[in-house]
Formats: structure tokens, C-alpha cells, sequence
């Protein structure tokens, strides 16, 4: 054999090897939304999977938070798209009405090991006894404040309010006005925009003897004294006890982020862009509670296999939802995006239960309810109009609270009229 | 087989053959778009999913929301008040400025800069103007003058105008610019004949600018109407995309927006881009026919 011979047959026996293992690769895609601290999170869990499962390729796919939707709604009946997807959990009703997930294998997602591992919000991905989803981190609500104005007004950063009557009391020492009575600094920023809403629907109306919803999400059940309470004490907050203003600044993230507003409730999503924030020092702490009861708001997105997926590629979907969600994954998950492990074993670690920025949101997951929305957006809007008849209009708080419950029970019900 | 063509063949061949560039991109990028929304205007379709055909009753829930008239009203004042004054300032200035000869550049200059700087921008600089005292310019001009403070964002009655007063400033300068040619465009000769006749300012003015800037005014009028119908980003930017408080700001296009890629009722958000569409045609046919009129 001459060289020439030789080399050309090491050449290609090397082709023929190189060509079997491409032909036993399998490549499934993933999909998520655009989100800088999202995507690399994923990227770094994929090079990590794929040197963990040989054989199994996974091409992740990001497309902008306006048409992620509709991208994926016209990917996935055309057998093109994600094999595996993150979803809002909201969303979840809408595409299993449009076929665009299949129930996860029950060999690497047994329904009893998820209901024991995970924090219980998860169970709503559970329909018809079947799991569609399991998240990879939550998120929750959290009080925050600003640790330079409340030491200046004599106040100690280290011990936030406990409660809402103390969290009333607090914002009224850090409220500074000229002598015109113009607003300098809000004791607590408010925007019903922002996770207000949340706050008042889900944390106050409970806080007050109310529920938000009834038990199977069809009915609006704060139309009454509980209701009526809590939107009440949040509306006073401007107009009795006068420590904010609503539009102060232009909205409340704003005005706490300047350093002109000593308290704001806002989610753990919040803390990379807080932490960003040159010049300011805050402090988080528990949701304050209410005559013993705390609530909080927590919500998720999941990740979901799709009809795309199978045979191979559906094996390779579930090992690879599998390894996004056990707990290495959600730990990378908390430090490269900030949002809470799902897996309560995870969470409830000591270093993540006792940190001073995380531990508040994740002690509140243990005790918060995620609401059932049909159309965030709308019922959003309605909250939003809700306190600013009262605030604008004058409307009494009760007739506000009941039309913007008979608004809500007509969305309710014209979706599951569907 | 071209050379088998005649002259006058193969030339109609090379013009269908340039135009058809334009022609596949117009049906390709906008008549079919088109043509679909009015189809997708008559089914129930949440983006993910199958689109159900439900007749018109996506227009039947339109005439029942009470939001949709709200906004139907918005937008009419949006489209009036925007075109008057915006159209009225514009001539104003123009007028003026054609007889300034210092300086004139520069001042055309300054009055173009708000209309190449983008809106979103302009609108959040315009949301802090509209703060309270000690923040906001405008509420610290009023207490400097010893006049009370006005919310202007943060009330239902003057949300709209205060959202409107940026847009009207932003295209002063390209109305301006259309005008200033319209008038360069008039023959000096006229105005010379007239003042030899003995006519004044008046009435050079009513009988021979007006008149002969009327392609100008038809054009300007056109385009703005156009323009303040779809008045979109400066709501958005202003109200944090809510067009609030309590929808007092909201025009068609916001809810056409939130409706599709809010609430993801892609059927119901059609109807509304359609009766927009009817809207954008009735009133730029009526405005051809009544301004071109002699």
C-alpha cells in the first residue's frame, strides 16, 4: 500500500465513522422567548446536557416576546417548531385547545413525584390527571425598600414593616412634601400597572376575609365587605393617609429606582435590574401580613413537549425537560436570572431559604396562590380602572368594585361559554 | 424568440418585466395581508390554534362595546383637533417665515428637528414635563404665573390634548416645510398685478395665497388625517400603553393592538382594522373630492 493509499483509506474509514454517529444524533429544537438572562441560561444548560447525553443535539430558538405566540402557533401544526417550548402558564388552557402539547412521558414525570417535589402552584398543569408542563423557576412578590430613606427617617433598614397598619405608619415618616403640599418623595411608590394588581387581588382581598375567585376560577367572589376593605385601604393610601401618589414620577419602578420612594412591592424578576441600579441600596423583605394572615402572588412559565416530538425525538425531549428542571439546573437558573427554584427542596436549601434577597420570596412561594387568569391583560385593565374611577371620578369604592366585578364575571364566562 | 417579437412587444415586455417587481411585492406584502384581515375579521381565532368562521359577529360585538366607541371617539378628536391646529400653526408659521430673510435656514431648520426625532422618545420626555410641581415644567410655568396646578396625564378631560400636543409639535415642521414650498410656488407676478390694483395684505391673502395653495392644503390635510387616525406611539409612550386613565386616551390602533396582541383575539382585533380601514378611505375619498373641488 503506498501512502497515498493509505492515507486515503484512513480518510475514509474517518468519513464513514464521523457519517454513522450524525446518522445516530438526534437534533430537537427548543423555543423560548427573547430575554438576555434567559437565553443564556438555556445555552449554558444545553452545552451541558449535550456533553451528559451523547447522541442528542438540541437547537435552541428565541423569538421576540411579540410573536412568540404566533410563531409557535404557525410552526407546530406545519411540523416544524420546537419540540420542547416554555409557555406562561396562563397560557395553558388556550394551547391544549389548539393541540400544541402533548402529556409529558410519565416514566421521567411521574404526577406523585411532581406533586411531592414541586411548590403546589404547579398543579395547575395537571388537566385531566396528565401533566403538560413543569416549571423550571416561579416567582413571587416581595416588599422593597429603600435602606438610605428609611435610616434617614429614623427608621431601622434591617427591620422592614411586619405589618399593613406598621407598613402605613412607616410610609407616612418617609413621606416628604414641600409647604405647598407637593409630593418630594412617596413613602410607597404605587402602580396598578406594574404588580399592584396582583398585590390587591390576590395578597389584600385574602387579607381582608375575602377570596378573589371561587374555587373552580369561574366566578369573581371579591364583590362584598372583603373586596370592598382592601380596595379601600389600598385607594386611602392616597387619599387618606396621603404617602403616594398615583403617576408619581411616571410610574412606580421609576420612582423607586430614582431613590424617590421609600417602599414598592414588586417581583423577584425585578432584583437583576435593581442590583443595576448605581446608587441605590434596598433592602427586601416578606409581604407584610394582616391580622396573622400573609398571601403572596407567584407565577411561572413552563416548559412543555409538543406534538413535534417523536419516537427519538420525543425520548430526547423528555431527557432534556427532565435535565432543565432537576435541581443543578434551577440553581444556574436563580443565579443567571433571578427567579425562584421550583423544586421546593432546592428552594427551601439553606443558603438560598436565609439570603437576604431571595429567602423573603421564596418563604412567601409557601404561602401564595397563583391566579387563574383567562386574559391577564384584560383583567389587568380592569383593576387598573377599578382604582382610577375612585381616584379620578370619585365613584365610591363599592360601586367601583362591584361594576368592575360584573365586568370580570362577563370575560369569565364568555371564555368558558367556549 | 424574443427576436421574433416585435419592437413595440418586446419593449411592453421590459416595462411588465420592471413592473413586476413592485406587483409581487405589493400583493405579497400588502394585498394579501389585506385581504386576509377581512377574512380573518369574520372568525374567532386566538393566534394558537384553529380559526372558526363566525360570520359577522365579531361587527355585532363591536356595535355593543362601549370601549369601541370610546375610542371611535377619541380618534375623531384626535383626527379634528390634530388637523386644525396642527395645519392651522403650520400655515401661520410658514406664512411668517416666508417673509423672514435673516436667518431663515436656520429657523426651517429648528422647526424640522422634533419631526426626524423619534416619538417614543418624545413622548417620555413630554410625560415628565406634565408632572406635578416640583418636576414638571409646565405645572412650574402655571405656579410661577400664579395659577393652579392641572394633572393634564392624570385626568380624564385633558389626557387627550396633553397626549396630542406632542404629535401636533412633532409635525409642525414637516407641514411647515410642505407649506413654504407651496408658497415659493406661487408666481411673484400675481401678487405684484394684484397690489397694483390696489389689493392689500387681506386680501392677497384670501384671494391668491389661499386659493393657489390649495393642491398644498389637500396634500397636507391628507396625509395628517391619515397620520392622526392611526395615532399609535405617542399614546403607547404617554400612557404606558394603556391609553388611561379609564381608556380616555386610547385611539383605534391601541385597542386594535391590545385586542390582537393582548388579549390574542385575533378576529375581534380584525373587525377593528377594517372598520378603520373603511374609515382611512371614506375620509381620504371625501377630502379629495371636497377640497380638489373648484
Amino acid at each position: 500500500m503506498t501512502t497515498a493509499k493509505r492515507l486515503a483509506t484512513a480518510l475514509g474509514l474517518t468519513l464513514a465513522i464521523a457519517g454513522t454517529a450524525r446518522a445516530q444524533t438526534v437534533e430537537i429544537e427548543y423555543w423560548q422567548y427573547t430575554f438576555a438572562q434567559r437565553v443564556q441560561a438555556i445555552d449554558e444548560l444545553i452545552k451541558r446536557f449535550e456533553a451528559a447525553t451523547p447522541g442528542v443535539k438540541v437547537k435552541h430558538t428565541h423569538v421576540p416576546y411579540d410573536d412568540f405566540r404566533l410563531k409557535i402557533a404557525a410552526a407546530i401544526p406545519a411540523g416544524q417548531g420546537p419540540d420542547v417550548v416554555q409557555l406562561f402558564y396562563g397560557w395553558l388552557q388556550d394551547y391544549l385547545k389548539a393541540k400544541l402539547l402533548q402529556p409529558l412521558p410519565q416514566e421521567l414525570f411521574e404526577a406523585a413525584e411532581i406533586e411531592r417535589e414541586f411548590f403546589p402552584l404547579v398543579k395547575q398543569m395537571k388537566v385531566g390527571g396528565q401533566y403538560y408542563g413543569v416549571p423550571t423557576a416561579v416567582r413571587a412578590l416581595a416588599l422593597f425598600w429603600n435602606r438610605k430613606l428609611v435610616r434617614e427617617a429614623g427608621l431601622d433598614p434591617a427591620k422592614p414593616p411586619q405589618t399593613l397598619d406598621e407598613l402605613v405608619e412607616a410610609a407616612k415618616k418617609l413621606t416628604k412634601r414641600d409647604a405647598a403640599g407637593n409630593l418630594l418623595q412617596a413613602g410607597i411608590a404605587l402602580d396598578m400597572g406594574l404588580q399592584d394588581h396582583h398585590w390587591l387581588r390576590e395578597v389584600l382581598i385574602r387579607q381582608m376575609g375575602g377570596q378573589p375567585y371561587s374555587a373552580d376560577g369561574r366566578s369573581v367572589a371579591y364583590n362584598g365587605p372583603a373586596g370592598v376593605r382592601a380596595v379601600t385601604w389600598y385607594a386611602d393610601l392616597v387619599s387618606r393617609h396621603k404617602v403616594s401618589e398615583f403617576g408619581f414620577l411616571t410610574d412606580g419602578i421609576t420612582a423607586f429606582r430614582s431613590g424617590k420612594a421609600g417602599f414598592m412591592i414588586d417581583g423577584s424578576f425585578r432584583l437583576a435590574a435593581l442590583d443595576g441600579q448605581a446608587g441605590l441600596e434596598y433592602g427586601v423583605g416578606e409581604l407584610p401580613g394582616h391580622e396573622g394572615r400573609r398571601f403572596n402572588f407567584a407565577s411561572y412559565w413552563v416548559n412543555g413537549i409538543t406534538p413535534k416530538a417523536t419516537g427519538p425525538k420525543k425520548e430526547a425531549a423528555a431527557k432534556f425537560l427532565r435535565f432543565i428542571t432537576t435541581p443543578a439546573a434551577m440553581e444556574l437558573w436563580l443565579e443567571k436570572v433571578g427567579e425562584l427554584p421550583a423544586r421546593k427542596a432546592v428552594a427551601e436549601r439553606d443558603a438560598i431559604r436565609t439570603h437576604p434577597k431571595y429567602g423573603p420570596f421564596i418563604r412567601g412561594l409557601a404561602y401564595s396562590e397563583a391566579t387563574s387568569f383567562v386574559n391577564e391583560t384584560a383583567q389587568r385593565k380592569l383593576f387598573m380602572d377599578m382604582v382610577d374611577r375612585i381616584a379620578l371620578k370619585g365613584q365610591p369604592v363599592a360601586e367601583s368594585v362591584a361594576q368592575a366585578a360584573a365586568e370580570e364575571q362577563k370575560l369569565l364566562d364568555a371564555f368558558f361559554a367556549k | 424568440m424574443l427576436d421574433r417579437l416585435s419592437l413595440g412587444a418586446r419593449r411592453t415586455l421590459t416595462a411588465w418585466g420592471f413592473l413586476a417587481v413592485p406587483l409581487v411585492f405589493y400583493v405579497g406584502i400588502r394585498f394579501y395581508p389585506t385581504a386576509d384581515a377581512f377574512l380573518m375579521s369574520l372568525t374567532d381565532w386566538s393566534i394558537v390554534g384553529e380559526r372558526r368562521f363566525v360570520g359577522l359577529a365579531n361587527y355585532r360585538r363591536l356595535a355593543a362595546d362601549p370601549v369601541f366607541w370610546k375610542v371611535m371617539g377619541n380618534t375623531v378628536q384626535y383626527l379634528v383637533v390634530g388637523v386644525a391646529v396642527s395645519l392651522g400653526l403650520a400655515f401661520l408659521v410658514a406664512y411668517h417665515l416666508d417673509r423672514v430673510r435673516v436667518g431663515h435656514a436656520l429657523l426651517r431648520a429648528l422647526y424640522f428637528v422634533p419631526h426626524v426625532t423619534t416619538a417614543v422618545a418624545m413622548g417620555w420626555v413630554w410625560r415628565w414635563l406634565y408632572q406635578p410641581v416640583p418636576v414638571g415644567v409646565f405645572n412650574g410655568l402655571l405656579v410661577a404665573l400664579g395659577l393652579p396646578q392641572q394633572p393634564f396625564l392624570r385626568s380624564t378631560e385633558q389626557a387627550l390634548y396633553a397626549v396630542l400636543a406632542p404629535a401636533v409639535w412633532a409635525g409642525l415642521g414637516f407641514q411647515v416645510v410642505v407649506f413654504l414650498a407651496g408658497l415659493k410656488a406661487i408666481p411673484q407676478e400675481y401678487y405684484e398685478a394684484a397690489a397694483i390694483d390696489g389689493a392689500g395684505g387681506w386680501r392677497l391673502l384670501v384671494e391668491i395665497t389661499l386659493p393657489l395653495l390649495r393642491p398644498t392644503t389637500v396634500f397636507l390635510v391628507v396625509v395628517s388625517s391619515i397620520a392622526y387616525l392611526r395615532i399609535f406611539d405617542y399614546v403607547y409612550s404617554m400612557t404606558s400603553g394603556q391609553g388611561g386613565p379609564l381608556d380616555a386616551t386610547k385611539p383605534l390602533v391601541l385597542k386594535i393592538y391590545v385586542t390582537a396582541f393582548g388579549h390574542f383575539q385575533m378576529g375581534y382585533a380584525a373587525a377593528h382594522t377594517v372598520v378603520l380601514f373603511v374609515i382611512l378611505l371614506v375620509v381620504s375619498l371625501v377630502q379629495l373630492r371636497v377640497l380638489q373641488a373648484r
